[in-house]
């Protein structure tokens, strides 16, 4: 186990960290915010693939699959909220629960009748299946590092948005005391619809740089939607800060745990006692920390209410 | 009025009575909702075009068959056969994709004295100790596949590999089974959480391994997501890719060529060269625009046993299809197949690649076979 190991599986880790970033920002702030519960998050994912994936396809041209793909994901959200969610802001978190799950099972049958039960075939164009020598003697994926770039600068334009601009101001008041901001002047339905909708669009982000990578086939946005929450609740609810933290953290101790947490059980175990061990408690880490920072922080590590 | 509706109805029911006795009946389970719909999707068109290769008749009686989706959960798996067994009362279940949810149902279904038949699963317990007599698998038991693949591995001097495969009962099965045949260095044996989607992590530390050659095992959408991050991080520079269960028939429209020249093994293949297969595949593919799965050749050849057990016994009867189904003998895609005592196929298993065909679509092609009529390693300790 070398120094450069452990070095490249910490860009894998961040790879995965700020993937996972895109998905929890817009849903730290639907919850944050907005205060509804919305597990539909997931579908955006699958939309963002799927969007870039067939225009692709129908194109031949990757690059136009991701540009389209992000009005696609925004205008779905957008009409997502104006449909249904603004009807749910006065009810409890138990309806809420229940409509956006049934939403899970709407938008999965939905890709289904649309596109078939099998996974889309979706793929890396040539210029981007290269590789970059990230350290001596260690080739990285292009795409990856892409992947990596492309999350650290929505996580820049949303912090910049949110602390430097005045619809950002408008945001963190409505975080803080949605009525009172009402109260000021401020058009909080309009303001919901276009946070959810960005939010919406951000997973559609992380969905379109998913698709190359991994099987685009329905559901598959929600293995990411259990994990943003453990995000959101990490980072505390409705701070994108402590979003953005708490994704990196994650990735990390979600991929460095995973590979290396065996090997080390193999040290002071033995070998099959390892391996069957090390995997189990590796996909429990991130989950135990969860559990840690609610014991000492139960408003998380960045509360956004005061 | 009524009493005339009444005795009109009666007079119906002694007329159809004795065409009813000639219908067999059978429920074939499989998962046709879920991320994994697209195998009981394929399932489904091989039974109905093994239906309509036989014009609607099982051994010459009408045939009926009831799908039922056990949407990948034992408990559901449960009800719907205690439903198929108890009030559709079907002559055959079938189907199954899954070994928890086979070994769910295989009690219920086989001692209520009706056929079993899997299309699929073939856990080690109903091959051993827990087997019955009423159960019939149509596909293989689930470590003969990989002992294949390590057979074949073995025989071509690789020095060492490196393995990998989800973490649940059939991932460690797997990797048993390749270990009962290869006998050379594991380089490293790897437990990935079952259902992962990013192998990234997994590749760094196989990267610094660098073995000789890599053998895993991941089914399904893992398969799509493991091959394309395998090529996209140029890990055929370090290591050479064999696989089991990992490429195929359903993972393949999603690859296309990142697939090509990944080599593994089976009991099926759709350029196999008997009459029967080259009818099936030439047909799926003109009736639903691609290759067939294997997942779909066993579901054609469960229909095709169910046939030649009523051909051959004359009757629906459980214990005389039991009988001739025993002997062995079927028809299949996969050649005249032979039943072992406990009554999972005797058959050989071939070393395929990944090509295009003439048509430039990707498909598998055997390269040699691996095994001769290979029966399983539990046949001894299964007691009717």
């Amino acid at each position: 186990m070398t120094l450069t190991l452990i070095l490249e599986q910490a860009f894998n880790g961040l790879q995965a960290g700020v993937t996972l970033f895109l998905v929890a920002a817009g849903l730290t702030l639907i919850l944050g915010i907005m205060d509804v519960v919305f597990l539909a998050h997931g579908a955006q994912v699958m939309i963002g693939a799927y969007a870039a994936a067939a225009i692709a396809a129908a194109t031949g041209n990757f690059y136009i699959g991701l540009l389209l793909a992000v009005p696609v994901t925004f205008a779905s959200g957008y009409l997502l909220e104006f449909l249904l969610i603004r009807h749910l802001y006065r009810r409890d978190h138990m309806d809420q629960v229940l409509a956006t799950f049934g939403l899970i099972l709407f938008f999965n049958e939905l890709i289904r009748i649309g596109f078939g039960p099998a996974a889309l075939y979706s793929d890396l164009p040539p210029s981007l299946s290269g590789f970059v020598e990230i350290l001596p003697g260690t080739p990285y994926p292009v795409y990856r590092l892409g992947v990596i770039l492309v999350g650290l600068a929505c996580a820049i334009a949303i912090h910049m948005f949110v602390s430097r601009t005045r619809i950002g101001a408008m945001v963190r008041a409505g975080a803080n005391n949605p009525e009172m901001t009402a109260a000021l002047g401020i058009n909080i339905k309009i303001l919901f619809r276009f946070i959810f909708a960005t939010g919406a669009c951000f997973a559609g982000v992380a969905g379109m740089m998913l698709g190359p990578i991994t099987a685009v086939q329905p559901g598959m946005g929600e293995p990411h939607l259990i994990l943003s929450l453990v995000v959101i609740i990490i980072g505390g609810i409705g701070s994108v800060r402590g979003a953005f933290i708490a994704a990196i953290i994650v990735g990390l101790v979600d991929t460095l745990g995973r590979v290396f947490l065996p090997a080390m059980l193999r040290l002071v175990v033995d070998q099959a006692t390892a391996d069957g061990a090390g995997p189990a408690v590796a996909s429990m880490l991130v989950y135990i920390l969860m559990a840690v920072v609610l014991i000492f922080r139960p408003t998380g590590l960045f509360p956004a209410k005061g | 009025m009524k009493k005339v509706f009444m005795i009109a109805a009666m007079a119906t029911a002694v007329a159809m009575a004795p065409a009813n006795a000639e219908t067999v009946k059978i429920g074939y389970m499989t998962t046709l909702s879920g991320g994994a719909g697209i195998i009981g999707k394929q399932m489904q068109n091989a039974v109905e075009l093994a239906l309509e290769h036989k014009g609607g008749k099982l051994g010459g009686m009408d045939a009926e068959v009831i799908f039922v989706d056990d949407q990948r959960k034992p408990d559901v798996a449960k009800q719907l056969a205690n439903r198929l067994v108890k009030s559709d009362r079907v002559d055959v279940v079938a189907g199954v994709i899954w070994s928890n949810l086979l070994m769910a149902i295989h009690k219920p279904v086989t001692r209520a004295d009706t056929l079993l038949i899997s299309s699929n699963a073939g856990p080690s317990p109903i091959a051993g100790e827990e087997c019955h007599e009423n159960f019939f698998s149509m596909s293989w038991q689930n470590d003969q596949t990989p002992e294949a693949m390590g057979k074949y591995m073995q025989d071509a001097g690789i020095k060492s590999v490196y393995l990998m495969a989800p973490n649940y009962q059939a991932g460690k099965d797997m990797l048993s089974g390749f270990k009962r045949y290869y006998t050379g260095e594991i380089a490293g044996e790897v437990y990935t959480k079952l259902g992962q989607s990013d192998f990234q992590a997994e590749l760094s530390a196989l990267r610094a391994v660098a073995p000789e050659t890599t053998m895993v095992f991941q089914p399904g959408g893992m398969g799509i997501n493991f091959v394309k991050q395998w090529k996209q991080a140029g890990m055929d520079g370090v290591s050479k890719l064999y696989q089991v269960f990992t490429v195929d028939g359903v993972s393949l429209p999603a690859l296309k060529e990142t697939a090509l020249g990944i080599l593994g093994t089976q009991s099926w293949s759709p350029d196999l060269d008997n009459d029967i297969n080259k009818k099936f595949v030439a047909d799926y593919k003109a009736k639903f625009g691609g290759y067939p799965s294997f997942y779909a050749a066993q579901a054609y050849d469960t229909i095709m046993a169910v046939d030649h057990a009523i051909t051959t016994s004359g009757s629906k009867d459980t214990d005389k299809m039991r009988a001739a189904l025993a002997k062995g003998n079927i028809p299949t895609t996969r050649g005249v197949l032979k039943m072992n005592s406990n009554h999972f196929p005797i058959q050989n298993f071939y070393l395929r690649d990944t090509v295009l065909d003439a048509d430039g679509v990707v498909t598998s092609k055997v390269l040699s076979t691996v095994f001769t009529d290979h029966a399983d390693s539990y046949a001894a300790s299964c007691k009717f």
